[in-house]
């Protein structure tokens, strides 16, 4: 693990995706890959087994590795997911962006904390998918329910997927229970595991005018639901102070980024996913910009949000 | 048709564990199996043949049967051996156990002088430090042995590496700001050099010699594990578990085809990273390539960690120390999948539970797997099963489950169990080998070998005596007599393997599988049982003496 190309390309983020057997990890992953708009993920599955990827989407297969359409690739990590991805920078060196499915009984923050052993990767977020048909009888299953809320608790972000099959009291109460189980997550309401593929892969440049939304059915519905903003910030805003300050969930903040000031007067790429800020490298061609943030269109409170910015610590530079 | 030549054994004492004849003194056999056990005069009148004295004054039993091994220990002994106990290795040397932290280092410091290429990695195994004290072995203590190679020991349990500063260094772990649990970090911020958990222990994995390729598919370990098998008196052997690459799968079936080579190997696939459906498909596929010395066809499935690792599922009330609940390591969902495709298919499934909890989701899911499948001799096989209650063996026996106990935790980690892990009354009840023969659950004890050392006449006598090292017996009521370990160690293990028509007893038709012994262990004192001395094993009727270079 050279330093020198990662001081140039920074760590490469991965975002961890859980939750149990059957809450759509699966398809909210094919969903991301329509909606890739050029980024060149790398998906991580377990294995291949049960088809994890639409096959519309493969390009070509080989061994372990599936090339896929838009310039993406999917790899099955089977026993060793710290060897595939100790070896994935040199491996393929295109990749901007991995996506990681655990396995259905996986704890999501124990893969995380495996993954940030490794200096050439960051977490971006870990987000766990919650079938909210099901979620509440499963946690009851004596053998499975305790793992189950082990992998609520560890999200940044929850995805409660299939919300159409619930009857909407069935669904509020299921949503007050989850936001009980894991207080400090944020939450996102969903069908067929359709989510902005800003709020998952990052949001692009110029993300505030066009969030970027899946194609399919489900667009119109999902481009009402979803709102981007941009918020000017000060020159000498404390990214570490503003990152923590952004993540308090009733910002209604899904996920935002910025390039800011570092403690030592450095460049630093901030990010936020749900609870999680982290505080990165900016790649060398990056210049001081302006806060762009997404979340659900009615629930983004633009003052709450720049009431934080300025209350914000700055940094003598 | 000519049959081939016939040539009777005489020996001291034959024990047959056929209780239709359970002792003899002279046994026949042609083409490598028995024709029968009795006196001479009842043996002759299958027709000419030689008489062979060779252990007129040897104990013969069946070829011992280890119900579950790693052939990996083979691999082991190319490592440096810094065990706390004493262990014979491949070619019959016995290593005596480190008796500190210094004793260890001394130890590889003395292998270090032998390396010739200055980055070749030092490696070395078997260590466990909970025998020295509250002290920790840190980097320093490996950095006395090099700093500029790389060097690694595995702990005993297989789940814990200890490396030296250079290794740290090169997986890029020598830097502040580490952040996982299965790193510990010193006073400085940095990491100990303690890497706990497969995900840290993969990082230095290759850096230190224990590289994933070397240990899946490692023909001179393979040789090596024979060797060991004949020094323990043992002709079938189980490497649980494989993932039975291709190339692993050709090069066992040469080196076992070889005409002196001694053992049966009988490995499991691995249930892991695939569906049910293709694990299924890769058995029946491997099946078609059995041979004679190799069986292949079955599968192995994880469902909980380890006891002592903290990761295996526990019932209520938890761990001793409360430490919270284990890991699942594959979803009830895919168990029950995999278990209702093998009934259909005839597939043979062990299962590796640790806690109870983990036992009971196994029971449950095959009860679910019968309602669709009825079957009436799966010989399905719970594994370790260490910490099953008297009502879990009932319901073993009453799905017609098998199950084959791990007797050897008890002295190596028993007083752990009961200090710690989970307690007094739950350490006495672990492995409850006599329960499990009360219930009627066909039963079997094994080493897993490498984790605690081959060797099932003293798997046996950790049955027999269940003592701890530090000598406390841990749960009396259920010890068994020795004539229940012998047969345990034979036709008990077979069966788990659906090898009992086979192998497992001296007798008409069987194969010629012997261990031969120098002592008889019906007369040595059971709590001598261990020390029973072992000449090696005869094979399909080829000797195989220990002493053998």
């Amino acid at each position: 693990m050279s330093g020198a190309p990662l001081a140039w390309r920074g760590r490469l983020p991965v975002t961890v995706i859980g939750g149990y057997l059957g809450a759509g990890k699966t398809t909210l992953i094919n969903s991301l890959l329509r909606s890739a708009e050029g980024r060149r993920l790398c998906v991580l599955v377990n294995d291949f087994g049960s088809v994890p990827i639409d096959r519309d989407l493969i390009v070509a297969a080989d061994g372990d590795t599936l090339e896929l359409s838009g310039g993406c690739v999917c790899c099955s990590y089977g026993s060793d997911l710290m060897d595939a991805l100790a070896g994935l920078p040199s491996r393929l060196p295109q990749v901007e962006r991995v996506l990681l499915e655990t396995s259905g009984v996986a704890l999501p923050d124990q893969v995380a904390s495996a993954v940030g052993l490794l200096p050439a990767f960051r977490i971006d977020g870990i987000v766990v998918l919650v079938d909210a048909d099901t979620v509440r009888a499963r946690v009851d299953d004596v053998y499975v329910g305790d793992t189950i809320r082990r992998q609520l608790a560890a999200a940044d972000l929850l995805v409660v997927n299939r919300c159409d099959l619930v009857g909407p009291e069935d669904l509020a109460t299921t949503l007050r229970w989850l936001a009980v189980e894991a207080p400090a997550a944020h939450r996102i309401q969903t069908s067929r595991g359709i989510v902005a593929a800003d709020i998952i892969l990052g949001l692009g440049d110029g993300a505030a005018a066009a969030p970027s939304l899946p194609a399919g059915p489900y667009e119109c519905d999902a481009a009402m639901r979803y709102e981007a903003i941009e918020i000017a910030l000060p020159a000498e805003v404390d990214a570490a102070a503003l990152a923590w300050r952004l993540t308090r969930p009733e910002l209604g903040l899904l996920r935002a980024k910025a390039i800011v000031r570092d403690a030592r007067g450095g460049l630093a790429a901030l990010h936020t996913v749900g609870r999680r800020a982290e505080i990165d490298v900016a790649p060398a061609s990056a210049r001081p910009s302006r806060l762009v943030a997404i979340g659900v269109r009615g629930q983004l409170d633009r003052a709450a949000i720049i009431e934080a910015v300025l209350s914000a610590p700055h940094v003598r530079v | 048709m000519s049959a081939g030549p016939i040539t009777i054994f005489r020996a001291r004492r034959i024990l047959t564990m056929n209780p239709a004849r359970p002792e003899g003194t002279h046994v026949a056999v042609r083409e490598g199996r028995i024709l029968g056990v009795g006196p001479l005069e009842e043996l002759v009148g299958w027709g000419t043949h030689t008489l062979d004295d060779t252990f007129a004054d040897k104990v013969l039993m069946p070829g011992l049967v280890e119900g579950h091994s790693h052939a990996s220990e083979g691999t082991f002994w190319r490592y440096t051996y810094v065990g706390r106990f004493d262990r014979m290795d491949p070619e019959g040397k016995v290593w005596s156990g480190a008796g500190s932290i210094e004793d260890v280092v001394a130890r590889l410091q003395q292998a270090e002088h032998t390396l010739q290429a200055p980055d070749e990695p030092l490696s070395g195994w078997g260590l466990d430090p909970i025998y020295y004290g509250d002290r920790r072995v840190v980097r320093a203590d490996l950095d006395k042995v090099s700093t500029s190679r790389a060097v690694g020991v595995m702990h005993a349990s297989g789940h814990i590496f200890n490396v030296n500063s250079r290794a740290l260094e090169r997986a890029g772990l020598l830097r502040p700001g580490v952040n996982h649990p299965g790193v510990p970090l010193g006073t400085d911020g940095l990491p100990t050099g303690e890497l706990k958990g497969p995900e840290a222990m993969s990082l230095v994995g290759a850096l230190i010699g224990f590289d994933r390729e070397r240990l899946a598919n490692d023909e001179p370990g393979l040789r090596r594990f024979a060797r060991l098998c004949v020094r323990q008196g043992v002709t079938t052997a189980t490497d649980l578990a494989n993932l039975l690459p291709p190339e692993a799968v050709s090069m066992m079936r040469r080196v076992t085809g070889e005409a002196r080579f001694p053992v049966r190997i009988v490995p499991f696939r691995r249930f892991q990273a695939m569906t049910a459906r293709q694990a299924l498909d890769h058995a029946l596929a491997l099946r078609g390539e059995s041979t004679d010395r190799l069986r292949l066809g079955a599968i192995k499935l994880f469902v909980d960690g380890s006891i002592q690792g903290f990761s295996a599922r526990l019932r209520w009330p938890g761990y001793y120390n409360g430490a919270p609940n284990g890991l699942w390591y594959t979803p009830p969902e895919s168990i029950r999948e995999l278990y209702a495709l093998a009934l259909q298919h005839g597939v043979l499934v062990h299962s590796h539970t640790n806690g109870d909890q983990a036992t009971e989701m196994a029971l449950d899911c095959l009860e679910q797997a019968m309602l669709g499948q009825p079957a009436r001799d799966h010989r399905f096989t719970l594994q370790h099963c260490q910490l099953a209650d008297a009502a879990q063996f009932r319901r073993m026996h009453r799905l017609g489950m098998c199950v084959n106990l791990f007797p050897n935790h008890h002295f190596y980690w028993g007083d752990q169990h009961y200090e710690t892990t989970v307690g007094p009354e739950r350490a006495m009840r672990m492995n409850a080998c006599a329960t499990a023969l009360a219930s009627g659950v066909p039963m079997a004890i094994h080493s897993d070998a490498p984790v605690t050392p081959l060797g099932p006449l003293f798997t046996a006598w950790c049955a027999v005596n269940r003592l701890t090292a530090s000598g406390r017996v841990l749960g009396t009521a259920e010890r068994i007599s020795v004539a229940d370990a012998l047969r345990t160690i034979t036709l008990g293990a077979a069966f788990t393997l659906r090898l009992d028509g086979e192998i497992g007893s001296i007798e008409c038709g069987k194969r010629a599988d012997f261990a031969v012994l120098e002592d008889d262990p019906l007369e040595i004192a059971p709590e001598h049982l261990k020390d029973v001395r072992i000449w090696g094993t005869v094979q399909d009727g080829r000797s195989f003496p220990a002493a053998e270079p």
